[in-house]
């Protein structure tokens, strides 16, 4: 077989990216066609319709569902404020009175007959939706949003967490190898998103939120400082509203890994320039992985290479799992028999040389290719 | 589709699951179906190539490479079959990708209609994502909020006896308008709802959401409280997963129109089969079908059909949920070493973000395993608690009544009367050695008296289940001559002993070589004697020590015991079965019984290593 497809991470230094930024519901787009936006722009907004509280109108008063509209002092789609009397019966001459009041600020959203309730919701909360990448909007999409073409650097990450943020980018290390040390952050890291090498701990970001850091890019973490941070155990790997003040974008996995080179040079070579990061990531159908943008950049339009999905003799891959989690090769065969591995496993593996020129046997499923 | 498809002689089959994408070519040859080769590849759910057909497409590139056929033309199917090199007579396939069918299902009372709401839900299919009940306790606001959260695919609306009150289910449906649930692929389209409630609410339900959703009218599925009918809601959901989600999953337009059938949900397909061989044989099933996201239990009891789907556990994409749901030291009282928990929990979350890797160290194995064995363990105590007789059947009383009963439904999976364990899916399939299948299921289900152990041999029983609707026979001939492997019969008497050791069981039988046993089996024992495939021996069973096999304690059974790859398995560890990770004999005890069964290689020299 002289080729099988492996996904892998997209590292590149200057790629066509389109962003769709799109409403979470029905709402209003702020831009058109052709427009040149920057990331901090509002290119689309929606009201979102507030939460609903029902009230048994016909429980409180003490009457039928059937028998409840008379009752009313209030028609569907009407404005009410909050303790406003919404319905009221009185009896025994006038004397007694029942009285319903709204608990809330909000419209008559329906009123039922049959259950004898009625149904208020509070004022929509607008959303807005920012940018997040300087270029091009290339198409609108009526209503629903945007999607903003541009050219520039890209790197996915394998693991994230938080949401997006923008700030400018600031490498805290000389090599792949190398940790950034808690005593090196100050205040000048303030709204930075900061690349702090092999590994990260627990003390550290803590310590980058106290200085007012957006964003960290590390090659590995621990599980175990994650589940400190967060204060919980992430069950199924989908992420991107931890409210921990900053962004986390991981580009090795867990543990302590060296930085893929290819990854750490494209990043020292971004160093200060003003960058989009956003940790969200899901690891189920429609797979979201975490990524970090750079717009500003100066390069030709020639310079674009078509992704590769496949990989072949010759290629250079990464190791995904152990024993050689993190290593660099280059494949040297792909033989179509199956192997046994030492999990006593047949499967299709793929040999690779080692960058220390050892020579290894690994199954295809446990390589991935590092986009250009 | 409809066509006539009784003259097909090749059949290419695949099963896209949320991991991988499994490709099997079955030729008719002698008269015979029989499975040829089997081919797999990463499923395409991963931008950019976010279309499922591309996996598709290299699992049958896989299997052309390892047969010698062609079976496709510029990505185009080849059909009917040309010659012996060439094209395929059909081509079929089931899917789990995309995250399968999510579904809420709401009914007025959380035991009675919302329960069979959800058995209709999860029989067709579907991941049920949460239960809305009038009387689970929750305020309406947080009802609502869940709703609006969730996105589902649809929503099966259920609640009232047909001529009972409709005021409860009206309630629901404005409930379910009020959140104005959005549909989880796409904005632009409304989201289905299957209303099978009280049929005289129909015309309410359809004045509440007729104008905001794609609304569906389908029978009553509790038109009694005696009576549940669950499958129109059950077809009714299969019709609308078709329509309206396959329709919006990345690259599904294709595939559906490259099938020879409707794709069918890949747990519709396993159940399909399930339930067929319960019939064939006239005995009672536990099967399972352990994924990558989810874990699937099924079992046939008689004439009832159960479903459970797990849906946040799995070996791969679900890995960590497992970890998180179970703890870590039930993850770790399987390993045969004292376990380092930091490293542990980093090599779990490195699956989890990686999740189509597979193992290739013993140890790395070793692990899986132990995660597995604790995702099927609480995956079937999952299904023994919806597994239930029908509840509040007695009583004669209004659905308004019947919110203060109290539950009567007893779980239906009795252990002693369970025939035959299937396993299948990626990590019983292809574990190493069958013998790791057995334990693991062992393990987990704790079959109790005398009970098969089968596993799908290599995890194509989704595949056969849609086949089993084209083509009967070709689906029972591969089932029976290349899908289910026999392991052996497990014994397994109930009880346990407080402390010391004494032996628990005594059996007598005579070998089919003549050798005749007679052996007494301690307490905390695996013990296997070898009888192949095919091979059975009638077997006298003694309960000792105030154990159990099913009669009662310390009564005699005799027993028809069969053969299997593994050979026949004496589990005298005692039931319920229980190992603590502080237990000081712990090492020494799955050593022992890893070796007894012949689960791993150098099983002690991977106990030293994990020492040091």
């Amino acid at each position: 077989m002289g080729q099988a497809y492996t996904p892998g991470l997209k590292v590149s230094k200057y790629t066509l990216i389109q962003k769709e930024r799109i409403l979470p519901i029905k709402g209003k787009t702020l831009v058109k066609k052709g427009d040149m936006v920057t990331s901090k722009d509002v290119v689309a907004t929606a009201q979102l319709p507030g939460s609903v509280i029902m009230v048994k109108v016909a429980n409180k008063l003490g009457v039928l569902a059937g028998e409840m509209e008379q009752f009313l002092q209030i028609k569907e789609g009407d404005q009410i404020t909050a303790g406003q009397i919404i319905a009221e019966k009185r009896s025994f001459l006038g004397l007694m009175k029942d009285i319903v009041k709204s608990p809330i600020e909000g419209i008559v959203e329906s009123i039922s007959s049959i259950t004898g309730q009625c149904v208020l919701r509070l004022n929509p909360t607008p959303i807005d939706i920012l940018a997040y990448v300087s270029g091009e909007v290339k198409k609108v999409y009526k209503d629903e949003g945007v999607l903003i073409e541009t050219k520039g650097a890209f790197m996915q990450g394998i693991f994230g967490i938080g949401g997006e943020v923008m700030g400018d980018l600031h490498v805290m290390v000389k090599e792949p190898s190398r940790r950034a040390n808690v005593d090196d952050l100050s205040e000048e890291h303030s709204g930075k998103i900061i690349v702090v090498g092999s590994h990260v701990d627990y003390h550290f970001i803590k310590r980058a939120v106290e200085v007012g850091v957006k964003g960290i890019i590390t090659a590995g973490i621990d599980d175990a400082d994650v589940k400190a941070l967060l204060g919980y155990e992430i069950g199924v790997a989908i992420t991107g509203n931890e409210d921990i003040s900053l962004s986390i974008v991981v580009t090795e996995g867990f543990g302590k890994i060296d930085m893929a080179h290819k990854t750490f040079e494209l990043l020292q070579s971004l160093d200060g320039k003003y960058a989009s990061m956003n940790g969200a990531t899901q690891i189920r159908a429609g797979v979201i992985r975490p990524e970090v943008i750079v717009t500003d950049i100066d390069y030709k339009d020639g310079e674009i290479k078509e992704a590769e999905y496949f990989i072949k003799i010759g290629k250079s891959i990464r190791i995904i799992r152990n024993p050689y989690f993190g290593k660099i090769a280059t494949v040297i065969e792909m033989p179509a028999e199956l192997h046994e591995l030492e999990s006593g496993a047949m499967v299709r593996v793929v040999k690779l040389e080692l960058e220390d020129g050892e020579k290894v046997i690994v199954p295809r499923a446990n390589v991935e290719i590092i986009e250009e | 589709m409809g066509q006539d498809h009784s003259d097909i002689e090749r059949v290419v089959a695949t099963d896209c699951g949320s991991t991988t994408t499994k490709a099997i070519l079955i030729e008719k040859k002698d008269g015979v179906f029989r499975l040829i080769k089997r081919g797999e590849a990463p499923t395409t759910v991963e931008a950019p190539v976010e279309d499922v057909t591309k996996g598709v497409l290299n699992a049958i590139t896989e299997l052309e490479e390892l047969s010698g056929l062609k079976i496709l033309h510029e990505e185009e199917f080849i059909k009917p079959k040309k010659n012996e090199k060439e094209g395929t007579d059909i081509f079929i396939s089931t899917s789990s990708a995309g995250g399968g069918l999510q579904m809420m299902v709401a009914g007025v009372v959380k035991n009675m209609t919302a329960e069979s709401a959800e058995r209709a839900a999860l029989g067709a299919g579907a991941i049920v994502m949460d239960v809305i009940a009038t009387n689970d306790l929750r305020p309406v606001h947080e009802k609502i909020e869940k709703i609006r959260h969730l996105r589902p695919d649809m929503i099966l609306l259920s609640g009232g006896t047909d001529g009972g009150t409709i005021k409860h289910v009206v309630e629901l449906a404005e409930i379910i308008k009020a959140a104005n649930p959005k549909p989880r692929l796409g904005i632009t389209y409304q989201l289905p709802i299957i209303y099978a409630g009280n049929i005289d609410a129909r015309k309410n339900i359809e004045d509440t959401l007729g104008s905001d959703t794609a609304l569906q009218i389908t029978d009553n599925l509790r038109p009694s409280m005696e009576m549940e009918n669950l499958m129109p809601a059950r077809l009714k959901i299969q019709d609308l997963f078709l329509e309206h989600v396959m329709a919006h999953a990345p690259g599904y337009k294709n595939l559906m129109v490259w099938t020879d059938v409707d794709i069918m949900p890949t747990p519709g397909a396993v159940g399909l089969i399930m339930r067929t061989i319960a019939k064939q044989r006239e005995i009672n099933i536990v099967g399972v079908d352990i994924g990558g996201a989810t874990t699937d239990v099924f079992s046939v009891f008689g004439d009832i059909f159960n479903r459970t789907v797990s849906a946040n556990l799995g070996m791969s994409y679900s890995i960590s949920q497992v970890f998180a749901e179970t703890g870590a030291e039930n993850v770790m009282r399987w390993l045969p070493y004292k376990p380092n928990t930091k490293d542990i929990r980093n090599r779990i979350k490195n699956k989890m973000i990686r999740p189509t890797t597979i193992p290739q160290t013993l140890e790395e194995l070793i692990m899986e395993q132990a995660l597995a064995r604790e995702a099927l363990r609480l995956a079937f105590i999952q299904h023994k608690s919806l597994a239930v007789g029908l509840k509040g059947v007695q009583q004669q009383r209004t659905i308004s009544d019947a919110f203060s009963q109290k539950i009567s439904g007893q779980t239906i999976i009795n252990m002693f009367h369970l025939n035959m364990l299937v396993g299948s899916g990626g990590v019983l399939s292809h574990a190493p050695r069958r013998s790791q299948a057995a334990m693991l299921m062992i393990d987990s289900f704790q079959p109790t008296g005398v009970t098969d152990l089968t596993v799908d041999s290599i995890f194509m029983m989704p595949q056969l289940g849609v086949l089993s609707q084209v083509h009967e026979k070709a689906a029972t001939d591969v089932f029976e001559k290349d899908c289910l492997i026999y392991l052996g019969s497990c014994v397994a008497p109930e009880g346990n002993l407080k402390k010391g050791i004494k032996p628990v069981l005594e059996i007598n039988m005579t070998m089919p070589d003549g050798t005749q046993i007679e052996d007494a089996i301690d307490y905390g024992e695996i013990k296997v004697y070898p009888l192949g495939v095919g091979e059975s021996v009638e077997a006298e069973l003694k309960p000792l020590a105030g154990f159990d096999l099913g009669e009662g304690k310390n009564k005699k059974i005799e027993a028809t015991l069969h053969g299997g790859i593994v050979g026949i398995i004496i589990d005298t560890r005692g039931r319920p079965f229980n190992l603590s990770l502080d237990d000081p004999e712990r090492i020494n005890k799955i050593v022992k019984w890893y070796k007894a069964i012949d689960m791993y290689p150098e099983i002690e020299k991977i106990a030293e290593m994990g020492q040091r």
